[in-house]
């Protein structure tokens, strides 16, 4: 198995948002358009949060 | 004084029209919904928890060992074991070919262990999906 050791906090953030946003978006909504929004929706959320808790967490340790 | 209208019957479905499904979805990540014929939800599903499951393993995360003691310790480690169970084949299959990763200090890691119980606890929410088309409660 090869191993993947040069991931950043952003990266790994990116790819774990992504996912979850798929499964997210495909079991809660009952038609494709609306979890197609939805699906984006959390994806955004989730970035969104990144940021936000990342510059929290820069001011918290000045 | 108004008539009472006769409540209609609420009946537990049977456990032969959706155990198929929601055995299947433990099992192999989106096969229940490819099972109920829902394949494009199914492949998403699939994709997606077989993707974070691979990486938690490329990553060297930890998985979980059900463990008692304070209140937060049981939470954890129990907590995380049904979430790496929940992965089913993918779970059982790293386990039979002796993947056997300490916890180590380490943000990769770290991440790796979250990836693969993410993985479990998304499948989770498929497996209830699928029961719910099972059984008539979603389309």
């Amino acid at each position: 198995m090869p191993r993947m050791n040069l991931v950043s906090h952003f990266e790994a953030a990116f790819i774990f948002a992504l996912f979850s946003s798929v499964v997210l978006g495909v079991v809660t909504k009952s038609t494709d358009r609306e979890r197609l929004m939805y699906g984006l929706r959390c994806f955004a959320y989730f970035i969104g949060s990144v940021f936000v808790i990342g510059w929290l967490m820069y001011f918290g340790h000045r | 004084m108004a008539n009472k209208s006769p409540q209609p019957e609420v009946s537990s479905p049977s456990l032969r029209v959706w155990a198929p499904a929601v055995a299947l979805g433990w099992l192999v990540p989106g096969g229940g919904h490819f099972l109920l014929k829902r394949s494009g939800r199914g492949s998403l599903i699939g994709l997606s928890v077989a993707a974070l499951f691979l990486l938690g393993l490329m990553m060297r995360g930890a998985m979980f060992q059900p463990q008692t003691g304070d209140l937060l310790t049981t939470i954890i480690y129990t907590g995380g074991f049904i979430g790496n169970l929940c992965s089913g084949l993918f779970y059982l299959l790293a386990i039979w070919l002796g993947y056997a990763q300490p916890d180590v200090a380490g943000h990769v890691h770290d991440y790796g262990t979250k990836f693969l119980v993410a993985a479990g606890l998304l499948n989770l929410l498929a497996i209830v999906d699928a029961y719910e088309i099972a059984t008539g409660r979603k389309n």
